[in-house]
């Protein structure tokens, strides 16, 4: 596995499948885990923490899956390519950023990743395209326990799985779902939303994590406790809310349709129209502009362009992503110059190929 | 590192705030950060705190009175009580043993619970194994009664009981 080969594709989140893909694009669960015998990260030494990298790397390589796992290096891959692994959330910012042994393994389909020298010695995460919670759970708790029939973790009979921050101790686990929520934001309800989930203990972020932008109408809604519940009335609780969410998102879609449906198909005509057109263009923009594009095809108002082709340009006009389909590194404004001839040449095939 | 957005000292503290779809960052120092955290919202309908801001909170409001405690420093990997409230990170697992009085008001604090009932490792002893299994099988039977589903409540009891009459004959 190269990680060149992963910009021809989406990754397995934005792959457009799966049950209640108009607004859920991906679901994912993370496990935090760690070593009984060594110390948490970061109070480790480094030559400890190049042990543990070595050992969890040749563990997790050797393990018997269908779906055999891939182990990089992250010190030792270039910025671009911390930076891809990171746009395709397979890895995080702290993870790219950060000194010291570290490592991460990957499967082909971009479906499983676990983080080795994270927060914690591992961060095991499984991501799905749609609304696929038990799938997750399913595989997710499989190769935990296969990671654990080779190393022996750190587990205390009250606490549970121990971690470095108090705030993962027990199962370890946060359980979260992305959302594509245009019409909430339009509509300025989404702050409703956030405070109806933040009274059930449910969390948001944006599209990257902690502490990064809501672009693109995109909101990751998340379990925050993680003792004193097992994982499946985790995973319930979020498999209970999103329902109402979702019921939410469309009726504000209908009713900006049956408020004013013109100006609706205006905005969201004028949005495409500037992705094809445009020389030269911001992240920012094209993020914003996509969402409404995204939004139209699901309201039947774009007809010529597919949800997996949106999705895969939301990830492919990043910043690795876009110097990686170039070959070779670019500034801000050559990137933008970039950016807007990518939309041009991929949203005129598509135009083609419906013609 | 990010620096204070507010002074020039090493940010500590990272809020995003949303308000109408519109986002904002902002990196706080500690001082910087009691300060906003401190001082009314303009609006009440817009405040939405991150986790850590209440993490950190929780971990500044613990009575600084027990001092005498928070230096003593864990064998295994030489972290104090004092080290981890600045950092918010512990060091290694043995700091859940040495640490325990503290940490159990901080996490009734978090999570409102201090007793795991979730998953657990198939390596742990037999005897163990059926410990957590009563567990979860009692926070199982909360639930059941809490939702009145009597009929999976009468079941899970019967289960439990079962259980313990196992666990005795063996003892």
């Amino acid at each position: 596995m190269k990680l060149d080969e992963l910009t021809k594709t989406s990754g397995e989140w934005l792959r457009g499948s799966g049950p209640e893909t108009d607004i859920v694009i991906s679901s994912r669960i993370r496990l935090a885990r760690n070593l009984a015998r060594f110390p948490f990260p970061n109070r480790a030494d480094s030559a400890t923490r190049k042990e543990i990298t070595d050992l969890l790397g040749t563990s997790l390589k050797e393990l018997d899956r269908p779906n055999p796992l891939y182990v990089w290096d992250i010190g030792s891959l270039e910025e671009v390519d911390r930076q891809l692994l990171v746009e395709r959330q397979l890895i995080s910012r702290d993870l790219a950023e950060k000194e010291g042994a570290r490592a991460v393994a990957i499967s082909y389909e971009e479906n499983v990743s676990v983080m080795i020298n994270e927060e914690d010695h591992l961060r095991i995460q499984v991501l799905n395209s749609g609304f696929s919670l038990d799938e997750c759970w399913e595989s997710i708790n499989q190769l935990d326990d296969q990671i654990e029939s080779k190393v022996t973790y750190a587990f205390s009979e009250q606490f549970g799985y121990l971690t470095a921050c108090p705030t993962n101790v027990g199962t370890g686990i946060r359980v979260s779902v992305m959302l594509h929520l245009p019409a909430l934001v339009l509509t300025k309800e989404i702050q409703k939303v956030f405070q109806a989930l933040q009274k059930i203990n449910l969390t948001v972020r944006g599209l990257y994590g902690e502490g990064s932008q809501a672009m693109g109408d995109f909101y990751q809604i998340s379990t925050q406790i993680t003792l004193g519940l097992s994982e499946q009335q985790l995973i319930k609780k979020l498999q209970e809310v999103i329902p109402s969410i979702l019921e939410w998102e469309r009726r504000a879609r209908k009713a900006l349709v049956s408020a004013n449906r013109e100006a609706l198909h205006d905005q969201i005509s004028r949005a495409y129209g500037i992705l094809q057109s445009a020389q030269t263009i911001s992240s920012e923009e094209t993020m914003h502009l996509l969402s409404s594009v995204r939004m139209g095809i699901n309201l039947d108002l774009i007809h010529e362009l597919e949800i997996p082709t949106v999705n895969e340009l939301f990830i492919h006009t990043q910043p690795a992503h876009l110097q990686k389909l170039h070959g070779e590194k670019l500034e801000s404004a050559d990137r933008n110059i970039a950016r807007a001839a990518y939309l041009r040449e991929r949203l005129g095939k598509a135009n083609e190929e419906a013609e | 590192m990010k620096k204070c957005s507010r002074c020039s000292k090493i940010a500590t503290l990272h809020i995003t705030e949303i308000n109408d779809g519109k986002v904002d960052e902002l990196h706080l120092c500690e001082a910087c950060a009691k300060m906003y955290l401190n001082q009314p919202p303009d609006n009440l309908d817009e405040e939405f705190p991150a986790v850590e801001a209440e993490f950190n909170e929780l971990l500044e409001e613990e009575d600084s009175e027990e001092s005498l405690a928070e230096e003593v420093a864990c064998p295994s990997c030489g972290i104090t009580y004092k080290e981890f409230r600045s950092k918010g990170r512990l060091g290694c697992p043995q700091d859940y043993i040495v640490f325990k009085p503290q940490l159990l008001s901080l996490l009734d604090n978090i999570h409102n619970a201090t007793q795991h009932t979730g998953k657990y490792p198939k390596r742990a002893p037999e005897a163990s194994q059926k410990q957590f299994e009563l567990i979860k099988l009692r926070n199982d039977l909360n639930e059941a009664v809490q939702s009145e589903d009597y009929e999976e409540a009468a079941r899970l009891r019967d289960q439990i009981n079962e259980l313990q009459q196992e666990m005795s004959d063996e003892t």
